[in-house]
């Protein structure tokens, strides 16, 4: 098969291009370390202040920005091809909205001042918004995004009107509301990372009932597939996925839009290669995005997030314009 | 339902489906209702009577009724309907529950141009004004130009309105993270909508913009009736489609941007009227009519709400479209479960 070694070849190329990203990851920061010195870091450790930087913030930092982007990439393939919505995102089932309602109540009861009750907090209100939205929405694609927006606005609303008249909530919220990476790689970061990791190894379990469900629901049912099994566990996926990234780093979700239509452009129509190049392609551009938020301005850093919106948004035009990668 | 009702008026005559009438005069009914409690509320009850004789020009309450509430009143209904029919016709468009000018950036745009009007300049109201509705209008040609191409594609224009919306609002929060946090929470305040001390000096550009747009749509609404068949069926009924486009454009970024540029960016009601109004109304697709009607009831009900809630501080009625508007289609969605 000609196109399945091509589409071999390009992923065995993203991920060498993946290596190569984490690799300038660890070396580039707000420290001008040399490359050797980092290489020592690894293989000669001896606790000098540099080693320390490279080991303790920037290698976990990296290893958070992978996962995490891995995380938000698969969460959107697998919501896109759920709703057959090339326009859903994580943040669709009601993932960001719920975590910062979490966040928001969290802080009205003086549970978010620790990173670790921020991420619990975010992780809690990520699952319980989006088992809300499957118990009301799960019979149709339609009214799953329908009911994704209606709850995402109703917990959106009550917690703004909250901030608006606490002044310190609207303090908490506003730093934890812009997604980073800096200052997260502190966190107890374990359970997260391992939760991320169980739920991508499930994707790929479940790639192929969904690559019938594609089909429609009729051929899906009639080529054997269970359809309610498939759609449930895809929505776990993309709870724990989502919910875990939001919890770690914040909300990047736009993340999550992103890199399935840049991906598609690659894999075509087949969903194991879908899946396989997003989960790729997230890592890197969250990682590119990171490195340059570390760069860009002399006087601080830039929150990732605001990053990944101005790389991925005129990357995600150019790709409508030039070919209508979307497929409506 | 099926059932239809023929309208006659001398020669002339009309065929409905009653559904869409019956829940449209059910829609006016509640639109007209809400407005009149809400000439009633303020920081007293008045009675409906001396409500309706202050509205004639008696009473002691004339100036109470008439140039306080009665403007902010007709500013929800007026603003309500302008946000439905501005959200009928993106969804239209780009043929999505998902298309609303919320979601294409100009919302973010014009929120945009307010924090620069209030970090930058002085932040006095026509500055407001002007810089959110230059920033919304800024924000929405830039995605109707970036998604011509031969020709105006709804998908691609409601990905590209999201790129642009996803830009717009990184940097917005960025803005706010970087600001004091007394100007980041009267942003915040400004962003979420409000209707608090509109007088009627301020409305009469508004409702006259919004009067002539509406015009505009009735001439247009038999294109668009062909242009919901399809492409290929509507350019061969002789529809000239990107005209048409252009034109239902224009009408949506227009009322919306006049709407924020008095009150703020409303939020969710372009995006939920529509569909509440497609949902009571029965119809396939997303009607003009029910869709500004819904709007026209939700924002006074949402603005009522606001006002009392918290009374004697009255919430930004945006705050309350979204929760309302959201937990109204979530129960549309809920009771009928089964049914898409």
């Amino acid at each position: 098969m000609k196109t399945d070694r091509r589409r071999a070849a390009i992923l065995v190329a993203a991920l060498a291009l993946l290596l190569v990203v984490a690799g300038v990851s660890v070396c580039v920061g707000a420290q001008a370390i040399a490359p050797a010195e980092v290489w020592r870091a690894f293989t000669a450790y001896a606790g000098t202040g540099e080693h320390q930087i490279v080991r303790g913030i920037r290698v976990p930092r990296t290893v958070l920005g992978i996962f995490v982007g891995a995380a938000l990439g698969t969460a959107g393939t697998l919501v896109q091809t759920l709703t057959r919505n090339p326009l859903a995102e994580p943040g669709i089932l009601g993932v960001t909205a719920g975590a910062g309602f979490a966040i928001t109540v969290g802080a009205v009861l003086g549970l978010a001042g620790s990173p670790a009750g921020q991420l619990g907090l975010a992780f809690a209100g990520a699952v319980l918004a989006s088992v809300a939205v499957y118990a009301v929405g799960s019979t149709s694609p339609l009214r799953l995004v329908l009911t994704g927006v209606a709850l995402s606005s109703v917990l959106a609303g009550v917690s703004l009107g909250m901030r608006l008249m606490l002044p310190d909530v609207f303090d908490t919220f506003r730093f934890w509301s812009v997604g980073a990476l800096a200052g997260h790689e502190q966190q107890p970061l374990r359970l997260a990372l391992w939760t991320i990791a169980v739920a991508l190894a499930c994707s790929v379990a479940i790639t192929r009932p969904l690559n019938a469900m594609v089909l429609g629901d009729d051929v899906a049912r009639a080529l054997g597939g269970h359809l309610a099994r498939t759609r449930f566990g895809v929505l776990v996926l993309v709870t724990l996925l989502a919910g875990a990234a939001t919890a770690a780093a914040g909300p990047i979700a736009f993340l999550g839009l992103m890199v399935p239509h840049l991906a598609r452009r690659a894999a075509g129509a087949s969903i194991p290669w879908l899946m396989a190049y997003t989960m790729v392609l997230g890592p890197i551009l969250l990682l590119v995005s990171d490195i340059a938020a570390r760069v860009l301005l002399p006087t601080g850093e830039v929150p990732v997030a605001v990053v990944t919106a101005f790389l991925g948004a005129p990357v995600l035009i150019w790709a409508v314009r030039r070919r209508g990668a979307v497929r409506s | 339902m099926t059932g239809h009702v023929v309208l006659r008026a001398g020669t002339y005559s009309i065929r409905v489906a009653r559904r869409p009438l019956v829940a449209s005069l059910a829609l006016v009914a509640a639109a007209l209702a809400l407005a009149f409690t809400a000439l009633c509320f303020g920081a007293s009850w008045s009675r409906p009577g001396e409500v309706l004789a202050a509205l004639a020009g008696h009473g002691d309450s004339v100036v109470v009724v008439r140039d306080w509430r009665l403007p902010r009143v007709a500013a929800a209904l007026v603003f309500g309907a302008a946000l439905g029919l501005a959200g009928a016709i993106f969804q239209n468009l780009t043929r999505n529950a998902l298309g609303s000018p919320d979601i294409i950036g100009l919302d973010a745009g014009s929120y945009t141009g307010a924090l620069f009007a209030i970090t930058v300049l002085s932040g006095t109201s026509a500055q407001l004004s002007v810089s959110s509705v230059a920033g919304g209008l800024a924000a929405a040609a830039a995605v109707y130009f970036l998604s011509l191409r031969s020709g105006l594609s709804g998908m691609r224009l409601i990905v590209i309105g999201i790129a642009m919306n996803a830009m717009l609002t990184a940097l917005n929060s960025w803005i706010v993270l970087r600001a004091e946090l007394e100007v980041a929470m009267a942003a915040t305040g400004w962003s979420a909508g409000s209707l608090n001390g509109v007088d009627w000096a301020e409305l009469v550009l508004p409702f006259l913009v919004i009067g002539a747009l509406t015009l505009l749509l009735v001439t247009l609404s038999s294109g668009m009736r062909q242009a919901a068949l399809g492409d290929d069926l509507a350019v061969a009924s002789g529809v000239r489609l990107n005209l048409l486009r252009l034109l239902l454009v224009l009408a949506g970024v227009g009322c919306t941007a006049t709407v924020t540029a008095v009150a703020g960016p409303i939020v969710f009601i372009a995006l939920a009227a529509p569909q509440i109004g497609r949902l009571l109304a029965g119809t396939a697709g997303v009607a003009l009519m029910p869709a500004a009607l819904t709007g026209a009831v939700l924002l006074p009900a949402a603005d009522l709400v606001a006002q009392a809630v918290f009374a004697p501080i009255s919430l930004p009625v945006g705050v309350v479209t979204t929760v309302i508007g959201g937990g109204y289609l979530i129960w549309l969605l809920v009771r009928r479960a089964g049914r898409t």
